[in-house]
């Protein structure tokens, strides 16, 4: 054995820091390229089912709900119904696009390799594929709020900043879901994310009916939901008012974020073993 | 006749998953306007190794020095912008058409659409898919997206190409199109770095080949001179027939036939007779009825199967 041979070296943490640069962007518009030759299907697959859920629900159940008090206000449960459901709807926009799409890309696509033998490194990519995610749930959310202008459910002139709350609600969600997309093994395992995280969710944010109906042990628990600090800083935006505690809720979304996309980094540079 | 300083340079890499070292002290390097062929058995470590030289995974142990002084992994971005990659499996953009692959990929390298745009004739051309330039990765043939792969490795005009099995799954003449095409960029000078289990391809493109088993070099060196170090100028397979009683192959490997060989292996119900006295042997053969036999001169694949050994890998 040589003398010179040197010795063993640590291996780098999947913890250490990201390492960013701007070769995230070529990554994104190879995405936005593939997205374009597709963009008006899926545009109505993205609005269709948010504004069927708005119209049978907010139309339907309005009929029967009336009003719903929010913070000492009474509003039309449409109101209350469509300030929720666009949060929603930034959810399953981010998150379909980091689950199943992403995932075709990283593992059945082989995709993330290709780009890799090119000097661009996988925390770029793991970088554009959120902001990626985060760009479809946008789009969603745009489309959707263009429409409820059009059915004058909201004209309250601060939907202009609930655009941006709803805009960071699909970077949180984008960096959550890319955690499942590390760990998946297959589409099934997406299942899993959809019925047992996202579907409780939906039911526990507020998004269908008033947070006070819940038992005050799962207030408590719905209170650190991502979707309803989201929906908490929506609501009362689409009701022409500033949201109460705004720091806070805006705090947890931007902690969720943080922190997800760096546990979704270590997760995905652990299955690249890079 | 001094070396020229090598374009690419691996010293005593080692790299372990869990308890197994899949690469076990491993030195090479790369001259540049050279082809070196890395050969031998599924799981000896050849991916592994084109793994480490693209800083996709970092060696437990050892040094990556290239393109003068840049260090893998430390200078992966650096080093990379002047790699062209074409890895095993195909990782070609099924959504965009050839002309596109070629463009998006460019971009990667920091192009802009107007640097790449009036290359990507001359490189579909190249890769002879001139006519395939608005089809789909899909409607290609497994050659055609193979040329693709190489085309779009080329994008950035790179000084070292790595290939890991170009040519695996390919009919004759594909692989022989794929052939000429490696030639071609020898000639222009660029170096390559080869993985491929067809001797021949490594025969007919490489300078110097490099014998990986168990992740340890056995051997290095220039094909025919590997062959004259390690093997007796002529083969002469015979074909044993138990249909006919006597000529089994164990019996047929046993005195008087093995004295005319230096070593004899029995595969199956094939003899190898492996020799520098081919003609007597051959003589001595003719005296029973009923074999079949053939003659040719000692190869690569005779050297890997002398090195590597005869019994079947994992996955293999």
């Amino acid at each position: 054995m040589s003398p010179t041979l040197p010795t063993p070296r640590a291996a780098a943490s999947i913890w250490r820091p990201p390492q960013l640069t701007t070769r995230w962007w070529p990554v994104f518009l190879r995405n936005l390229l593939v997205w374009r030759k597709l963009a008006i299907p899926s545009l109505i697959g993205n609005i269709a089912e948010p504004l069927i859920w708005l119209v049978a629900f907010g139309y339907g159940m309005g009929a029967l709900v009336g009003q719903v008090e929010v913070g000492g206000t009474r509003v039309p449960y449409i109101l209350f119904l469509a300030s929720g459901s666009i949060c929603m709807s930034a959810m399953n926009a981010a998150s379909f696009e980091a689950l199943y799409s992403a995932f075709s890309r990283m593992h059945i696509q082989k995709t993330w390799d290709g780009i890799m033998n090119a000097p661009v490194g996988l925390d770029d990519i793991v970088l554009a594929e959120m902001l990626w995610a985060a760009f479809k749930a946008i789009f969603t959310v745009t489309a959707i709020l263009i429409v409820m202008l059009v059915l004058n459910i909201s004209t309250s002139p601060k939907l202009f900043v609930a655009w941006f709350v709803l805009a960071g609600a699909g970077v949180t969600f984008s960096c959550i879901a890319l955690i499942f997309n590390a760990l998946a093994k297959g589409y099934d395992f997406f299942t899993y994310y959809f019925t047992l995280f996202m579907t409780p969710m939906m039911f526990l944010s507020g998004v269908f009916f008033p947070l006070e109906q819940l038992p005050s042990a799962v207030r408590a628990v719905a209170a650190w939901l991502p979707l309803s600090n989201a929906v908490a800083l929506v609501r009362p935006l689409f009701m022409d008012r500033w949201p109460a505690q705004w720091g806070l809720h805006a705090a947890v979304l931007l902690v969720y974020a943080l922190a997800a996309f760096w546990v979704a980094l270590a997760l995905t540079r652990r299955r690249f073993r890079a | 006749m001094p070396e020229p300083t090598p374009l690419f340079q691996a010293r005593h890499l080692r790299k372990r998953y869990g308890e197994t070292t899949v690469v076990d002290d491993l030195s090479f390097a790369i001259a540049p306007g050279e082809c070196l062929g890395v050969i031998g058995p599924n799981g000896a470590g050849k991916t592994t190794t084109i793994r480490m030289c693209l800083g996709l995974t970092a060696p437990d142990e050892g040094t990556i020095e290239a393109m003068g002084g840049l260090s893998m992994p430390r200078d992966a971005r650096a080093i990379k912008a002047q790699l062209g990659v074409v890895s095993q499996f195909d990782t070609l953009d099924p959504d965009f058409t050839c002309a596109e692959n070629l463009i998006v990929y460019a971009r990667y390298f920091g192009m802009r659409r107007s640097d790449i745009a009036p290359r990507v004739p001359q490189l579909l051309e190249f890769a002879a898919l001139s006519h395939k330039a608005d089809a789909k990765p899909g409607e290609l043939s497994g050659g055609m997206r193979r040329r693709l792969s190489l085309a779009r490795a080329l994008v950035n005009d790179p000084k070292l190409l790595m290939l890991d099995e170009p040519t695996t799954g390919l009919d004759p003449q594909a692989r022989h199109l794929m052939w000429e095409r490696l030639q071609v960029l020898l000639q222009q000078g660029k170096s390559i770095l080869l993985t491929t289990h067809f001797m021949d391809e490594a025969e007919r493109l490489c300078s110097r080949l490099l014998v990986l088993d168990h992740g340890r070099k056995i051997a290095e060196g220039r094909p025919r001179d590997l062959i004259a170090e390690h093997l007796e100028p002529d083969v002469v397979e015979v074909y044993g027939d138990t249909g006919n009683r006597g000529h089994d192959a164990k019996a047929l490997a046993q005195l008087p036939l093995k004295q005319f060989a230096r070593r004899v292996e029995v595969s199956g119900e094939t003899v190898f007779f492996y020799t520098d006295e081919a003609r007597a042997l051959l003589d001595a053969l003719s005296q029973q009825a009923g074999l079949r036999t053939f003659h040719r001169p000692a190869n690569l694949e005779d050297l890997f199967l002398k090195l590597t050994g005869r019994q079947i890998r994992q996955d293999g």
